[in-house]
């Protein structure tokens, strides 16, 4: 149960940005961190999220979490104001501060794992519903009638003799009551802005171009500066002349560190040409051989041998004689960077004993302890300004791109934004890890499937940013969405081996799902081809169990028209995947004018997230989604050579465009959990895509991208 | 030596060296952060701007060659956010992370400018911004939606 405190005559508030004067609520989130772990539990008096009703009738919602693109800034507040039953052109929303405010620790700032509103949805509920409770008692108070006559509708409160006040004219009243314990919440017949399409609160800043990006941060007597880093990931800074940057027109200061150097001026420009004119001496060291051919073989030599063994069900020995068939088949997924649209940057101001930082993050809860820890910091002397980000993706979490701005900072003891280059973002990020698997399915005589054999090799994501994560040789980072497979194969395996890459391994829009989803939902299809049956039928068998599922795959079959004969040179392909507690398919129609050039004629995806908060922003999740996934699909691949990142920047870490795209529908299946919106949408869509190329031509494709088959759009 | 530039109707005195990509005159020494870096080497259009009436990727363009040019950013393009383009961007709640929005809709205003209707094929044809969030469709209706406008 979610403790909610009144707060209202506590003057703490200004430094958490909000200001005082009429009711103010406090609540306690559970707070996660971008990995989904438990940073602190939820308990009265560590209060993280404000809802404040203004005298002038303004509602506003502090928000812990980082808006990247996936709407959680209007989602948060419709949950509340649909318990408050507030006006929703007064509802506005603040960012909180990661400094702990009177003692209180803010720590629910992680936004990862498509989570922020499925962790809010109760807490902020029983927020609005509570603030309503006491602005309807402070009606009743002040006219002398019972509570239970007055009603709250769009920022009123009326009662049935016609008198009626707003929430503006209430609140300060409202401020001096104390806060029922639980009120009961609408049910879902009785909403009136939850479940219905909404407009982002966040769309006229962004359309004018005067939303705050890390970017475009500004503070008075700022430096800009650049980071180089060695080209090998790994390798160090040996020696570096700062004079030819010196040199440059507005440079100011050469900073080098470990592994890395800055060159700080007074504008990006003068930083970067800077930057240039230097010739750093690296020592390379060992990682310098690293190359794609290198990690291939790790690959390759791992899919040989018996892995760790994840998942052993089923009794395959037994099952033996049943099966008539064997369909095997290796597949493989590259390297791939997050690329979000705003490169890498941050602004910190290092004075005082104190740093202050405004940057672009995910979890500004979590990196204030990074930052502290790291620069030997108390963490309550670390504030971090949550700016809007310019795509998240899993890129902006951890210490990696902070790290240049403080030292610049305190390099030179004025604050100093750091930019990295598109080069520098794209060649010293945190990959989503190469990824193989050897599937072996054993079919009998009718085409059903008996056996799954799976062996997964994927470089380890948590040996890196959280060794606790890998148990017994498992990194569970790696193995969701293969380890609980949805379909009913009695007898099934999985084992699983991390060789080391050599390269830093990062978050990246679905960590595992990503790749599992394209082995899992392309097998699957290709056990189908062999057993003579059809796509969606050898599923319909296969879902028995798992009835949300079913409803997925039937609801994209309808929708898609699938069944219905596609035409010459044209092919139909589908793919299921349940990720971060929702389940999506998206169906891919196609034609293929010449033997390896395709035309996307239709994508049709249906989402079950159990309860949908806004279907405007869920339809445009999926959507982008689809469109992140099958951009990777087509093109996405990070070579590795000399121990580096070939691919540095969208010249050759190509990207699908506008006229790639065909029309898109996206349908929503509610009741039942709710479940993420900001990942599901990207793995079903490059199996769905293979299995179109396939029943359009034939051609089974096992690696991506598929453009390295030499697939490209006509 | 200083340079003198002419950004959405005023004219500024700008002392920086003259291979200094438009883009960052623009947001460091002007302060117009509307227009964003994504990639500068002139392929994701996000620092979109016009250049006498067509649409210019910023990055691409020297301050040196940039003068003697209207240059009009997205601070310029309708007083207040109040373009017809950057009401349909609303209206269809085109954005997500928004980054590349601005670029999106300067790369649009030259499409649509002296009352063009544009088919999809002509939208698809002019439209090659990058955005990662993958808004495209609802650009494309935003676009519509304003067209369709007199
Ligand atoms: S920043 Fe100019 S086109 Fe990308
Ligand atoms: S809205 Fe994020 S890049 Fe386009």
């Amino acid at each position: 149960m979610t403790a909610v405190v009144n707060v209202s005559r506590r003057g703490f508030l200004k430094g958490a940005g909000v200001a005082t004067g009429g009711l103010v609520l406090g609540v306690s989130v559970p707070a996660l961190d971008a990995f989904g772990q438990q940073v602190a539990p939820a308990q009265p008096g560590r209060l993280n999220t404000f809802v404040q009703i203004d005298p002038d009738g303004t509602v506003t919602i502090t928000l812990t979490h980082a808006e990247m693109g996936q709407g959680v800034q209007t989602a948060l507040p419709m949950i509340v104001a649909e318990e408050l039953d507030a006006d929703w052109t007064k509802v506005k929303v603040v960012r909180a501060s990661a400094i702990p405010v009177d003692g209180m620790e803010p720590a629910a700032m992680g936004t990862g794992g498509s989570r922020s509103v499925r962790a809010n949805f109760e807490p902020l509920s029983q927020a609005g519903a509570i603030a309503r409770h006491m602005l309807l008692q402070a009606a009743a108070n002040r006219w002398a009638v019972p509570v239970g006559e007055c009603t709250a509708q769009d920022g009123v409160v009326s009662h049935g003799s016609g008198r009626s006040a707003s929430f503006g004219d209430l609140a300060r009243g409202a401020s001096y009551l104390t806060p029922p314990q639980t009120v009961p919440l609408k049910a879902p017949s009785q909403r009136r802005l939850v479940g219905k399409p909404v407009n982002r609160l966040d769309a006229p800043e962004k359309a004018a171009g005067t939303a705050v990006f890390g970017i475009d941060v500004k503070v008075p007597d700022m430096l800009v500066g650049t980071v180089v880093h060695c080209p090998v990931w790994g390798g160090t800074l040996k020696a570096l002349d700062p004079a030819p940057a010196m040199a440059v027109k507005g440079v100011t200061r050469v900073v080098p560190l470990e592994a890395s150097f800055m060159v700080i001026g007074t504008g990006y420009w003068p930083a970067h040409k800077g930057a240039q004119a230097l010739k750093p001496q690296w020592d390379l060291g060992d990682n310098a051989k690293n190359s794609s051919e290198k990690i291939d073989a790790a690959l390759e030599a791992a899919l040989k041998k018996t892995g760790a063994v994840v998942v052993d069900r089923g009794d395959a020995g037994s099952t033996a004689k049943l099966v008539k068939k064997k369909v095997t088949a290796t597949y493989k997924a590259p390297f791939l960077h997050q690329a979000t649209m705003e490169p890498m940057n941050a602004t910190a101001w290092w004075h005082d004993g104190k740093l202050e930082i405004w940057a672009p993050v995910q979890d500004a809860g979590r990196e204030r302890y990074s930052v502290a820890e790291a620069f030997n910091l108390r963490p309550e002397n670390v504030n971090i300004h949550v700016t809007y980000l310019g795509g998240g993706f899993g890129r902006r979490i951890g210490l990696g791109f902070l790290r240049p701005a403080v030292e610049a900072s305190k390099a030179v003891g004025r604050p100093v934004k750091v930019i990295w280059s598109r080069e520098e973002d794209m060649t010293h990020g945190m990959m989503r890890p190469v990824a193989a698997a050897r599937l072996i399915a054993g079919v009998s005589a009718d085409g059903t499937p008996l056996t799954w054999d799976n062996r997964l090799v994927v470089p380890s994501v948590s040996a890196q940013l959280a060794p606790s994560r890998v148990r017994g040789g498992v990194d569970e980072i790696s193995v969701h969405g293969a380890d609980e497979l949805q379909y009913a194969i009695p007898n099934q395996r999985l084992e699983y081996a991390m060789p080391d890459a050599g390269a830093p391994l990062g978050f990246w829009r679905s960590v595992p799902h990503s790749y599992n989803a394209f082995f899992i939902e392309s097998f699957i299809d290709e056990i189908a081809a062999a057993a003579g049956k059809d796509p969606v039928q050898l599923r319909r068998d296969l879902l028995f169990r798992n009835p949300r599922h079913l409803e997925v795959l039937e609801r994209a079959a309808k929708e898609s028209g699938w069944g219905t004969p596609p035409g010459a040179r044209r092919g139909r392909g589908i793919a299921v995947h349940e990720s971060f507690g929702s389940i999506c398919a998206h169906v891919v129609e196609l034609s293929m004018p010449g033997d390896t050039t395709i035309k996307l004629d239709r994508i049709t995806s249906v989402i079950d997230c159990g309860m949908a908060v806004n279907p405007r922003t869920i339809e445009a999740q999926i959507e982008g989604g689809m469109v992140f996934g099958l951009t990777a699909a087509m093109y996405g691949r990070i070579d590795v050579k000399d121990g580096g990142a070939v691919q540095k920047n969208f010249d050759t870490y190509r990207m699908v465009h506008m006229a790639h795209l065909p029309p898109v529908a996206v349908h929503i299946i509610e009741g039942g959990e709710m479940g993420g919106i900001g990942e599901p949408g990207v793995p079903p869509i490059a199996p769905a895509l293979a299995n179109a190329i396939f029943a359009a031509s034939g051609k089974r494709i096992r690696t991506l991208p598929l453009a390295d088959s030499g697939i490209d759009f006509a | 030596m200083a340079y003198s530039i002419k950004v959405n109707g005023a004219q500024y005195d700008v002392d920086a060296d003259g291979d200094t990509p438009l883009l960052w005159v623009l947001r460091d020494n002007l302060g117009l952060t509307g227009t964003k870096y994504g990639c500068g080497i002139g392929q994701c259009g996000a620092c979109s701007v016009h250049a006498d009436g067509a649409v210019a990727r910023s990055c691409s363009v020297s301050l040196e060659s940039a003068t003697g040019m209207e240059i009009r950013t997205i601070e310029g393009l309708g007083s207040g956010g109040q373009h017809k383009l950057q009401a349909a961007w609303v209206a269809e709640d085109v954005s997500q992370c928004g980054y590349c929005q601005t670029g999106q809709i300067m790369a649009a205003a030259a499409l649509l400018a002296n009352g063009a209707k544009p088919t999809d094929a002509e939208i698809d044809a002019a439209m090659s911004n990058i955005c990662r969030c993958g808004t495209y469709n609802r650009i494309k209706a935003a676009i519509k939606r304003a067209s369709a406008q007199a």
